[in-house]
């Protein structure tokens, strides 16, 4: 592997590490519920990348899979949240 | 393992690793820095489309040259959030409309009983005064010099 490509994944491991950090802030200090719910849908996202950058790390391609699952449940959380948040229930 | 791979790929995924992971890093300051929610709605989207299709279009590249074959498999993954990252932010802004809504009409009074605003619950409403008192406060508003 180039020197530029570990580097490149080691910058971009620290930059989604980071993200993940600043959107708990906002996640911590969300005056609204909604902020919140905003701050969980963009940390999944965050970690979907990351396991999507440590699949390229480590060369092995089963983190695409938990990559996909993370995003498939994290659309479900946030949706559900949203919907509950609108109406107070989420099953009608 | 990776020395199979030519150097101009190497660079070109290491490229598109940067650039994505730094679009998303900027996306969460600005849901970090923005004023009020509807603005703060929009930052994180630049992580959710060209973070990750740059990231993303760097794994297909990585694999398709690490195993002589062509990887499409990580499409799934960006035409996946394509699709449910719009629906995602509607439902948001609709559930944050509402609730304002909710809250604005709860602080005027005309409200369903029993309704507690979650900005302000130390004010909570009351099913309803008694009958002597609400036709007492009726009268003196009507005939305010009695």
């Amino acid at each position: 592997m180039s020197g530029f490509l570990t580097f490149a994944i080691f910058y971009a491991l620290v930059a989604l590490a980071l993200a993940a950090i600043i959107t708990s802030v906002r996640l911590i200090i969300g005056p609204s519920a909604q902020d919140r719910v905003l701050a969980l849908d963009c940390l999944y996202i965050c970690a979907m990348l990351f396991l999507v950058v440590l699949g390229i790390r480590y060369e092995h391609h089963r983190y695409f899979d938990i990559a996909l699952l993370i995003a498939l449940f994290g659309f479900v959380g946030s949706v559900s949240a949203a919907k509950f948040l609108i109406r107070g229930e989420v099953i009608e | 393992m990776s020395a199979e791979i030519p150097l101009w790929v190497q660079w070109l995924v290491g490229l598109f690793l940067v650039v994505g992971s730094s679009f998303a890093l900027i996306g969460t300051i600005g849901l970090l820095r923005l004023k009020s929610f509807y603005q703060r709605v929009h930052a994180p989207t630049l992580g959710s489309t060209l973070g990750t299709w740059l990231t993303v279009g760097a794994s297909m590249l990585f694999f398709s040259f690490l195993q002589h074959r062509p990887v499409l498999l990580e499409l799934l993954l960006g035409v996946f959030l394509y699709l449910t990252a719009p629906v995602t932010s509607i439902l948001l802004v609709r559930a944050a409309i509402v609730r304002e809504r909710r809250a604005s009409m709860a602080r005027h009074e005309d409200v369903p009983t029993g309704y507690t605003d979650p900005e302000h619950p130390e004010e909570e409403r009351r099913p309803g005064l008694p009958a002597g008192e609400a036709a007492e406060g009726q009268a003196s508003l009507q005939h305010p010099a009695r």
